[in-house]
């Protein structure tokens, strides 16, 4: 089935103007953020600004403390994906590849788990957060989600699942323990999966909102994405400039991070089905 | 110590940490929450039984339950078919060999990566009724500018073309690698037999492509009955509690009103509903949705 010339231009038209769609609103958030805070009130509306300033970035940066938020952010981040890739995949590991009596049944809770949407756990999961004395610490927003979840585990355990078992044995019959199985063969075979659940887990976890939102209460301890939610509900947000220097700055990392695995993002989703 | 043992304490040490924290972190609170459901309690005083209290409550004493109960299947209905008709509409397109189609697919999927915090905010700067890029566009056509996140009946309506917008990149992939599935040789086929592409569309391509569709739509109810985060940062809720969702509904609840026990009722209503339509969906449309090949 050929397309026609015409066809083919028609369709490449169209691509064109969804994507501008698209960008335009990353753009005008860009380009408000660039702007004297009267230029926002311009008729009609600039899209280069007059002049171009950058003081709303260094306002949003004082303001709050959007550094030790920006930190905030990184810290959970990145522990919390970390976290997750080592213990989901040693968890991962012992369900498919190592055989004990029990393994199937804590499969099955595993399973039963991963069809509770999280805010049927948020209270409780709060309440507990007030018993141990978390609640407005960086604990709360890490230690929850730091030794794997459900997902991750039932996720890794299908590639393992395969990868054949002689590899396994032939290691075994040479003295190998399940550690060295575990770290030295099996890991690197599944190293697609693992970048997969990573990016994933970054993103959710970078862009998480309703958790960190109930669980922190003080500037210091926010992460980025809840104070600025926070702020945009407060006395400064009519000043655009700053709300959307503010988005920039958290949208930034995200953004940066697709431009170089956009590969994996997009095989992501098919391969994982995460949102 | 012999090899059995071994495995068995090997296989134990290795989901230690992750099951421990999945019952300490899941479990747990899951079967918590369905007690906290039977009670009143508003986590200062020590908490009270009121056995089902909460959710009789909830059906008959709460306006806003069911207010925000329909809301959410408003929200729904807005934001599924035309998000999935306009994903399905987006993966034909992009399905095809042609330059640039690389560079097409990755600006769809950016909303995809970014917060709803930020792409939130962003929507609401668009939305604003007097300085907005939106209704400048609006008058560039000579349409009437609108109010677009302080009219009630306009709220939810805009939310939702924020939510598309955010969602239709994924929803594309996903339709995109059911598209590649389908065998070339049937599409020529059908050319040989005088097929036009709009039969071919709706004939070949439309019931292949079921799984991946079933499984967009389930996925896509699931999210939308969980809707959050942009109604805090655009309309809290309202104006006139005209997008006062379930989910937020809930939150008021439990972290405004401190109504823990009540709060802890509405979030395993809305569990049973969503548990009740994934299995409906399952059993009425699984079967309809294998064409193996």
């Amino acid at each position: 089935m050929r397309e026609s010339q015409t066809t083919r231009a028609l369709i490449f038209g169209v691509l064109t103007l969804i994507s501008i769609s698209t960008l335009i609103p990353f753009l005008w958030m860009l380009s408000t953020s660039l702007k004297e805070n009267y230029a926002v009130f311009a008729y009609p509306p600039e899209w280069i600004p007059r002049p171009v300033t950058i003081e709303a970035y260094f306002k949003i940066f004082t303001m709050i403390p959007f550094g030790k938020q920006l930190l905030n952010s990184i810290i959970v981040s990145v522990s919390v994906t970390l976290g997750q890739l080592i213990f989901c995949s040693l968890a991962a590991f012992s369900f498919s590849r190592i055989e004990y009596p029990g393994r199937d049944t804590i499969f099955v809770l595993y399973l039963a788990t991963l069809m509770v949407p999280g805010y049927v756990t948020l209270i409780p999961g709060y309440v507990l957060m007030t018993w141990l004395h978390w609640v407005n610490t960086l604990n709360a927003l890490i230690i929850p989600r730091l030794f794997g979840a459900a997902y991750g585990t039932f996720l890794l355990r299908q590639f393992f699942m395969t990868i054949p078992f002689e590899l396994q044995d032939a290691a075994t019959i040479d003295g190998c323990g399940h550690l060295r199985i575990y770290g030295q063969i099996m890991l690197p075979l599944i190293k697609p999966a693992l970048a997969t659940l990573g990016l994933f887990t970054f993103m959710g976890t970078w862009n998480d909102f309703f958790w960190p939102l109930i669980v922190t209460n003080s500037e210091e301890v926010k992460t980025l994405i809840v104070a600025l939610a926070t702020l945009s509900r407060s006395y400064f947000s009519t000043d655009w400039p700053t709300m959307m220097a503010g988005a920039t700055v958290s949208l930034l990392p995200m953004l940066v991070l697709f431009g170089f695995a956009q590969k994996y993002f997009v095989e992501g989703v098919v391969l994982t089905g995460i949102k | 110590m012999n090899y059995r043992k071994r495995n068995m304490i090997a296989g134990y040490l290795f989901i230690a940490p992750n099951l421990l924290s999945i019952l300490i972190f899941v479990a747990g609170p899951v079967l918590a929450g369905l007690i906290l459901s039977f009670m009143k309690w508003d986590l200062l005083s020590p908490p009270v039984w009121t056995g089902l209290t909460n959710y009789s409550t909830m059906l008959t004493d709460d306006n806003l339950f069911w207010k925000s109960l329909w809301n959410s299947l408003y929200y729904s209905i807005l934001t599924i078919p035309v998000g999935i008709a306009v994903s399905l509409i987006l993966a034909v397109l992009v399905n095809r060999q042609m330059r640039g189609i690389n560079f097409f697919k990755s600006m769809l999927f950016l909303p995809v990566v970014s917060s709803i915090t930020a792409i939130a905010l962003v929507w609401k700067w668009l939305y604003n009724p007097e300085f907005g890029i939106l209704n400048y566009l609006l008058e560039l056509v000579r349409l009437p500018a609108l109010d677009w996140l302080n009219d009630p009946r306009l709220a939810m309506p805009s939310i939702a073309l924020m939510s598309i917008w955010k969602g239709m990149g994924y929803n594309m992939v996903i339709l995109l690698a059911g598209l590649k599935g389908i065998p070339r040789q049937l599409y020529e086929a059908a050319s040989i037999d005088g097929a036009s592409g709009w039969r071919s569309f709706r004939d070949i391509t439309i019931p292949l492509l079921a799984p991946a569709l079933f499984f967009v739509f389930v996925t896509s109810t699931i999210g939308a009955l969980q809707v959050f985060g942009e109604i805090y940062v655009m309309t809290d809720g309202g104006p006139a509690n005209a997008t006062m969702v379930f989910n937020y509904h809930l939150y008021q609840n439990a972290f405004i009103w401190f109504k823990m026990g009540y709060a802890s009722a509405l979030g395993y209503f809305l569990f049973l509903v969503i548990l009740l339509l994934t299995l409906v969906q399952l059993r009425f449309m699984g079967k309809k949705v294998n064409y193996d090949l």
